[in-house]
């Protein structure tokens, strides 16, 4: 076994363009496992967006290793490191939750489930009671299953009536299928990770790749390595091993990314690179987007963006005259300022060339959780199911009758509301309980020293429920053990769309059940029912549930009608997938035909600047029936601009070794060996300026909080400075801050809410000398 | 001639309308939303009073002697709470919706001129202001559920 900790992308397996990515199986068993006694049970990754597909290895009732499968469209074989090391090692986890626990006299004591759920279904019970839907609140995540999030999206929208529904996908996700409405009428990733074995140029727009989505920059290396590289252009303000290898690398000031984006879509209109007949028959917005842009010259904006007029120029040249471009877009955009704006510039460059539903040319507007796609298909995240536009009275009727129920009982009268804003209510003591399912906000929200008063607040009644007692599960009033991932069946949708079915491999330890189990029973205790008195969950198991989904997304974009767990068995298949696309469909958007027309599209959209909502009346005036949509926006100075106290900004983000707040990741030796504790990366200019060494001590300090962490001194750009934003507190005994989000603010997009966590004003402090040497856990962006 | 009284009104709706967007955006500093908005609004009131600046220069800026009724007043102090949001979002409103249609009455008097300067600044202007009146509208309607129903 390679040792894919120092070697993050494995063995390379260089391929041409328009040729099939070679497979390399990958796969890591636990020391002394014999793989001939091993069962394989098919599964695929849940350990970021990419969704590889995988066989659990079980042994003995117990997961003991993976491999990569081999005809799996999205990895071909390959697995990441979080893949090989972190997705089944956390699971025997001697840590891990297995009886329910309840708060008496201010501590958290064991008891069962029968208990449990009593006091959940009284605390609502009569919370509905008195104060009505609008006091309960669910904050769910990017990692359960689709058929958890279809059953509570039903419960909270059919059942009980609240708007307050949010995942945390709102962090990572919400301004991918925010761009994608604005754009295109609806949510659904126009491009295929196939268009990577496709591409003549990749450009990647805020997207560390390498090492976000490794088995994803595997497949970008083995082209890069093939005979035929394409041309890869890079923006993002740090020397990323994306940067590393890119033909051209804009280190874009944090902050500026519409006025970089505008300048592109200017120079690219100006040199006259666009196609016209295609501008004309399927778009609409053209000249307002010609206007906006035209005093974005590169020369007007290269100082503010940091980045060189002429870089700007090629970067838009390169665009205009390669043959097949693939663009990728990710949080360097989603997590900034006027995130949706500057996303939907991307869609715009696509559009201006025609550049869509063909291989090679397409858009990704990435996901940064495995299940991300499912929490927006299936309306458990500030959506509704089946990408239903809470602003057309006929798609409201349509779930109603679904469901059978009065359609005032669905909350439509504005979009559902927002995790930060859920958050906010919770503070000012409006919501009353709040659910929380497989995500940890008390480490992975902003400005965590007001989550902590939030949820640690008495009169907010907290249901958590996850597989280890998280710094979130440690402020709850009940905490639910959850089964994970291999000890649940069910499915989940990548980024490209694959749909993958995960079997039960082991059952969970102890008294642990699936989010499933617990949503359906929490619906049997508070009697749910539909308007002729039926059950209003009439399912109990995974199955079950993916068939309602199936019924609900019947006849939309995300069409399930053609899949089934039978089908799923023998791989993953990308929706739509119904009788007009039986094997599903590849790409979207190659007939230039978009799902804008009034009905089928899924929002009428939103000012940029201030997201002030489209009215239908305005939006059937547009006209845009079918046509995708050019959107402008100027770019305006952020609030989080440097000061003379607090000189420097900020950017957290995820590194290769790690996942979301390393629930997982840190229970497995070798991932957590690799980067044990977190550390703040300082340009080599700033370093030198403030005589700072590798492996001192800083203090960072924001208007938020202030964290103390080793330096590592990088290749960035001067005047930013980055921390990972994976590292709570639960394993460590040190009392000092160190998560990321002690420093970040309270601020998200208009458009799509998605919280800026890569703009925070801080400045350094020398605290202790160190030793000179870099803190581990860095390695993976150095060197490709 | 009463153009130059409505320019004059225009001239201090608009400053009255900035300097509520700021009192808003101070006094609801904790939805950082409406704080960051409104100061962004507020800066687009004053660019907006900056461009009408040569065409008063040019009519010369009357007091409002006759449609004083009209005149607008600015937000004396911005109020607490939920519901509080809601009122102060609502009194932006309805000095937003002033300043909107005293554009509209400069807008036509300007097409009477065949003033081309001032159809220019309309031009920007009108588009600008609906957004914002959009902008606090989408606001108070998510807003307004919680705040009457469900605030403590
Ligand atoms: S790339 Fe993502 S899905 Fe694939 S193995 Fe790595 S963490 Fe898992």
């Amino acid at each position: 076994m390679d040792d894919r900790i120092a070697d993050v992308w494995g063995r390379r397996t260089p391929y041409r363009g328009g040729g099939h990515w070679p497979v390399r199986e990958d796969s890591h068993l636990a020391d002394g496992v014999d793989p001939r006694r091993v069962q394989w049970v098919p599964s695929a990754c849940v350990l970021c967006s990419n969704g590889c597909g995988c066989d659990i290895a079980v042994l003995d009732g117990r997961m003991v290793g993976v491999r990569g499968r081999v005809r799996d469209r999205v990895n071909h074989g390959r697995l990441g490191p979080k893949g090989l090391y972190g997705s089944w090692q956390a699971q025997s986890s001697p840590d891990r939750l297995t009886v329910p626990l309840l708060r008496q006299g201010g501590r958290l004591v064991e008891t069962d489930w029968d208990t449990a759920m009593d006091r959940i279904a009284a605390v609502s019970r009569a919370l509905l009671d008195d104060k009505g839907p609008l006091s309960h609140g669910f904050y769910t995540s990017g990692q359960l299953f689709l058929e958890e999030y279809y059953t509570l999206a039903v419960i909270g929208k059919a059942g009980l009536g609240t708007p307050h529904m949010d995942g945390n996908t709102r962090l990572c996700t919400a301004t991918s299928a925010a761009a994608l409405k604005e754009s295109f009428g609806c949510d659904g990733q126009p491009g295929s990770y196939t268009d990577v074995d496709h591409a003549d140029a990749i450009f990647l727009y805020g997207h560390n790749v390498a090492e976000t989505q490794t088995v994803l920059w595997s497949r970008i290396l083995d082209r890069i390595e093939g005979p035929d590289r394409p041309r890869i252009v890079c923006v993002d303000p740090r020397r990323t091993a994306v940067a590393q290898a890119a033909d051209l690398h804009l280190p874009v000031r944090p902050g500026t990314n519409l006025a970089l984006l505008n300048a592109i879509v200017h120079e690219l209109i100006a040199a006259d690179l666009i196609d016209h007949d295609y501008v004309r028959d399927h778009t609409s917005g053209f000249a307002q987007l010609r206007d906006t842009v035209a005093s974005y010259g590169a020369d007007n904006v290269a100082e503010l963006c940091g980045v060189p007029a002429d870089d700007i120029r090629r970067a838009a040249h390169l665009f205009g005259t390669t043959g097949r471009v693939l663009s990728t877009v990710l949080q360097g955009f989603y997590q900034s300022h006027q995130a949706t704006a500057a996303s939907c510039q991307v869609n715009n460059l696509h559009l201006l060339r025609g550049m869509l539903g063909r291989p090679g040319c397409g858009v990704l507007q990435m996901n940064g959780q495995p299940t991300a796609e499912n929490t927006r298909e299936c309306g458990a995240d500030g959506d509704l199911p089946g990408f239903r536009n809470w602003a057309d009275e006929e798609h409201i009727a349509q779930l109603a009758k679904l469901w059978n129920v009065d359609p005032l009982v669905i909350p439509h009268w504005s979009p559902p509301t927002h995790a930060m804003q859920i958050f906010r209510y919770a503070e000012q003591g409006s919501i009353r309980l709040l659910w929380i399912s497989g995500t940890n906000p008390a480490v992975s929200l902003p400005d965590l020293a007001r989550i902590r008063a939030v949820l640690g607040d008495e009169k907010l009644f907290v249901i958590v429920s996850d597989c280890f007692l998280t710094e979130t599960a440690q402020l709850a009033d009940v905490v639910l053990p959850a089964a994970m991932w291999g000890e649940k069946t069910g499915t989940f949708t990548n980024t490209d769309r694959s749909v993958h079915l995960s079997l039960k491999a082991v059952d969970p330890p102890g008294q642990a059940r699936s989010d499933l189990d617990a949503f359906c029973e929490y619906a049997r205790r508070m009697d749910l029912r539909d308007r002729d008195g039926a059950p209003l969950i009439g399912w109990s198991d995974p199955e079950g549930a993916f068939a309602a989904w199936r019924e609900c997304s019947r006849g939309r974009p995300c069409d399930y009608t053609g899949l089934s767990y039978q089908r799923l068995r023998h791989g993953p298949v990308q929706w739509p997938c119904n009788d007009e696309h039986p094997d599903g469909q590849e790409r979207l958007y190659g007939d230039g035909v978009f799902p804008t027309a009034l009905g089928r599209c899924e929002e009428f959209g939103h000012d940029l600047l201030t997201g002030a909502a489209v009215t239908p009346e305005q939006y059937r005036a547009l006209r845009i029936d079918g046509r995708a949509r050019l959107r402008a926006a100027d770019y305006v100075p952020g609030e989080h601009t440097t000061t003379e106290e607090h000189p420097l900004l900020l950017t957290t983000g995820r590194t290769a070794y790690h996942f979301h707040t390393r629930t997982k990741t840190a229970r497995a030796p070798e991932l957590n060996r690799a980067a044990p504790r977190p550390w703040v990366e300082v340009s080599a200019a700033d370093a030198r300026r403030l005589d700072l060494r590798e492996g001192d001590t800083v203090r960072v300090e924001s208007a938020t909080g202030h964290v103390d962490l080793p330096v590592r001194v990088t290749d960035a750009r001067p005047g930013t400075v980055f921390i990972p934003f994976h590292y709570g507190y639960w394993d460590t005994d040190s009392t000092e801050p160190r998560a990321a989000n002690e420093l970040t603010a309270t601020a998200w997009d208009p458009v799509s809410k998605q919280p800026h966590f890569k703009l925070a004003a801080v400045r350094l402090t020398l605290l202790a000398r160190g030793d000179q040497s870099a803190p581990p856990g860095g390695d993976a962006a150095i060197g490709v | 001639m009463h153009l130059p009284v409505y320019l004059g009104l225009l001239d201090s709706g608009e400053q009255a309308l900035a300097d509520s967007f700021d009192l808003v955006a101070e006094g609801h500093g904790d939805e950082p939303d409406v704080r960051q908005l409104c100061r962004t609004l507020a800066a687009q009131c004053r660019e907006r009073v900056a461009a009408l600046r040569p065409v008063l220069d040019r009519y010369g800026e009357k007091p409002a002697a006759e449609p004083e009724r009209l005149h607008a007043e600015a937000l004396p102090a911005a109020r607490t709470g939920a519901v509080g949001l809601l009122r102060d979002l609502q009194d932006l409103v309805l000095l937003a919706t002033l300043v909107d249609s005293s554009w509209t009455v400069v807008c036509q008097a300007a097409q009477g001129l065949r003033d081309r300067e001032l159809l220019a600044v309309v031009c920007q202007a009108q588009p600008q202001v609906s957004n914002q009146l959009a902008w606090l509208t989408t606001r108070i309607k998510s807003a307004a559920p919680q705040a009457l129903l469900a605030a403590a």
